[in-house]
């Protein structure tokens, strides 16, 4: 039983108009505890492929399951919720709250699931120490360099005890120090956690890291292999 | 900071809200001034005009007709000597012993031609009781030459722009010619015992002043009268007044009128002002508001791609749509609040030194005198004006905040975070 899984995955932008065939048939599993990058050129459906996977959009055909529930059966509401509770989110940038500070961006989604306030005080400076940013945790986003602030995404993301944490492109707008940086921590909350990550990248020094490397060309995939 | 409450709304949205509204200084303070200025600027727009009215509406009911009159049945449609009436004792005595009513006073009044060697005049002859009347409006006060009068006196006091119109001075004489109690011909020779300033320029037109008992000698009425006039304490309710009253005396006999029954055009001309005041007010809100929803559009448009990251990490539309709805309420409250605070010292400015519009304007002025009452305006202290402005502002900002709504009703996640 899979963590996640895709069946016959496509999808069709503007189907009515100039089709665009970004993802044409993806069956895919991922097992916990994986350390997966989505590779692949420029407009090959990565992110489209997350986006599906994580219930940000529909696919054109096809099913996703997380953890056996097919999220396609799910209300808008519901799948917000599902969000909320089972997947991490680290965006390519801009993941903060700019009017909260480090640890209230990551308190943040724990107030939202209603935990404890000590709860949420706890572990949201246990998480910002995981990502080498507790002195930071006061500050608000705009003092922080964008390998900061993609740290305390991750911080974010984890905070809510996902299932596995998706991230589309993290490392893009990092330079070698940051992106080495937040991929050790990323590889050692795997390691020593289990969390599962899944993350698309263009940049071969991220690509070295993975554990599994899924290729995407035109929208299939091509490669699938586990260094 | 409050205890963290198990509450099912998670209390941090003003929080946020608060926070973001700061995010923009700028355009938070412009909009903040833009409702500051509204509630300013209508607070103190009603204000004169209610205290204006107010004024006016006190004097004439101060200084001549009284709260409240009790007439012959049908005299106030058909005003006529031979609608007079006997006012015995025992009514006075059950009218007067309602705890609101100060007094009774019994009044003699009519229509006249009065007359010198040169001139003449329509004028309204009223009969009064020098002494009660004096007590309780204060005429002696307001005599501005000669002196006042006695009961049983043959001497009457003119109101003193119809003197300055007739020519005529304390000492002189003034011939009445009216018609009487059923068809007798009255008339009759006075000399002027002094002049009286009535606030109101259109009594101050036309009044003469008669003790009661000349007058009811002149009316040929023996001691009848036409009204009695009834002063209330200033707080009381007149129409629920008038309406205790009108149980308690025979309706068949008599009719008990409240001011705004025996002066309906009073009503009607305050309605009209009022109505102009709103339509203005309206215009100002119109203006406002079309600041505020700018703001509004501007607040939601830039951010988004936040939406669309909060969205997709788990946060529900209504909790964001709630946020905005405090961002902009909290504005809209804000300067509502300090609207209201700064508009207390200017109308009570206002209250303390009225304006004045004979200083202002002679057209206004004219206008003002038509209806009959002194262009001075003291601006009316009712907290109500200023509570009413401030929740107008905390309506009209809560229902455009219903705005973001629908904007994230509609927001795709996905598209937005292209943006
Ligand atoms: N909203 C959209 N409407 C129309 N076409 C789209 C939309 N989003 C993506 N596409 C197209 O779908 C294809 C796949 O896009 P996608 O963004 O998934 O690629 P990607 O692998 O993430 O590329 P990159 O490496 O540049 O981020 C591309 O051809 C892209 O132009
Ligand atoms: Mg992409």
């Amino acid at each position: 039983m899979s963590l996640i899984e895709t069946r016959q995955l496509t999808k069709t932008y503007n189907p009515e108009t100039v089709p665009v065939h970004a993802l044409r048939g993806v069956d895919l599993c991922i097992e916990k505890g994986e350390f997966t990058a989505i590779v692949g050129p420029s407009g090959s459906g990565k992110t489209t492929l997350l986006n599906i996977i994580g219930g940000l959009d529909k696919p054109s055909s096809g099913q996703v399951l997380i953890n056996q529930t097919d999220i396609a059966q799910l209300s808008e509401n519901q799948l917000i919720d599902f969000r909320r509770d089972h997947i991490g989110f680290v965006f390519q940038a801009y993941n903060l709250i700019p009017v909260l500070t480090a640890r209230e961006n990551v308190s943040f989604i724990m107030l939202l699931q209603k935990r404890p306030a000590a709860e949420r005080k706890a572990r949201a400076m246990e998480l910002l120490e995981a990502v080498g940013i507790a002195e930071k945790a006061d500050v608000r986003p705009i003092y922080l360099s964008g390998g900061q602030q993609q740290r305390v995404a991750v911080a974010r993301a984890l905070a809510s005890r996902p299932d596995f944490v998706l991230a589309d492109e993290p490392t893009a707008n990092l330079d070698s120090v940051a992106t080495k940086r937040l991929l050790d921590i990323m590889a050692r909350l795997n390691e020593e956690e289990g969390m599962t990550f899944i993350f698309s990248t263009h940049d071969q020094r991220v690509i070295d890291r993975a554990r599994r490397i899924i290729r995407l060309e035109d929208g299939k995939i091509t490669q699938d292999e586990t260094p | 900071m409050k205890k963290q409450k198990r509450t099912t709304e998670p209390p941090f949205l003003p929080l946020l809200a608060w926070r973001n509204i700061w995010r923009n200084k700028r355009r938070t303070l412009i909009t903040l001034l833009s409702v500051f200025m509204a509630v300013l600027l209508s607070s103190l727009m009603i204000s004169i005009q209610q205290g204006a009215w107010n004024a006016m509406i006190a004097n004439l009911l101060n200084t001549y007709t009284g709260y409240i009159q009790i007439h012959r049945k049908g005299y106030n449609d058909n005003p006529s000597v031979n609608l007079s009436f006997q006012a015995s004792q025992e009514l006075i005595r059950k009218i007067e012993s309602h705890p609101k009513v100060q007094i009774a006073l019994p009044r003699l009044e009519s229509f006249a031609l009065a007359s010198t060697e040169n001139l003449s005049r329509g004028v309204l002859v009223l009969g009064i009781n020098p002494e009660a009347e004096n007590a309780i409006t204060n005429l002696t006060a307001r005599i501005s030459k000669g002196k006042y009068f006695a009961e049983g006196e043959k001497s009457a006091l003119l109101s003193d722009s119809l003197a300055a119109h007739l020519q005529l001075q304390p000492g002189d004489t003034i011939v009445l010619l009216s018609q009487g109690y059923h068809g007798m011909s009255a008339a009759g020779k006075y000399s002027i015992a002094g002049l009286v300033h009535f606030p109101s320029p259109d009594i101050n037109r036309n009044l003469v002043l008669l003790p009661l008992k000349t007058a009811q000698e002149f009316y040929g009425t023996g001691n009848r009268i036409t009204s009695l006039a009834l002063f209330l304490d200033s707080d009381s309710d007149v129409e629920k007044t008038a309406k205790t009253l009108q149980n308690q005396v025979d309706t068949s006999q008599y009719e008990v009128l409240s001011w705004t029954q025996t002066m309906p055009e009073l009503v009607q001309a305050r309605d009209v002002d009022t109505a102009g005041a709103i339509l203005m007010l309206a215009v100002l809100y119109v203006i406002v508001s079309f600041g505020i929803f700018g703001t509004l559009i501007m607040m939601v448009r830039e951010r988004i791609y936040e939406m669309g990251v909060l969205i997709a990490i788990g946060m529900k539309r209504y909790l964001l749509g709630i946020m905005f709805w405090l961002e902009i309420t909290f504005i809209g409250l804000l300067g509502a609040i300090l609207g209201m605070i700064a508009s207390f010292p200017v109308v009570y400015y206002f209250h303390q030194h009225p304006i004045n519009m004979t200083q202002l304007s002679s057209d206004a002025t004219a206008i003002y005198e038509r209806f009959g009452f002194e262009p001075i305006f003291p601006a009316s202290m009712d907290p109500n004006i200023f509570v009413q402005q401030a929740l107008f502002i905390f309506l009209i900002t809560s229902i455009m905040a219903l705005y973001p709504f629908w904007t994230l009703k509609k927001l795709k996640v996905m598209e937005a975070m292209k943006s």
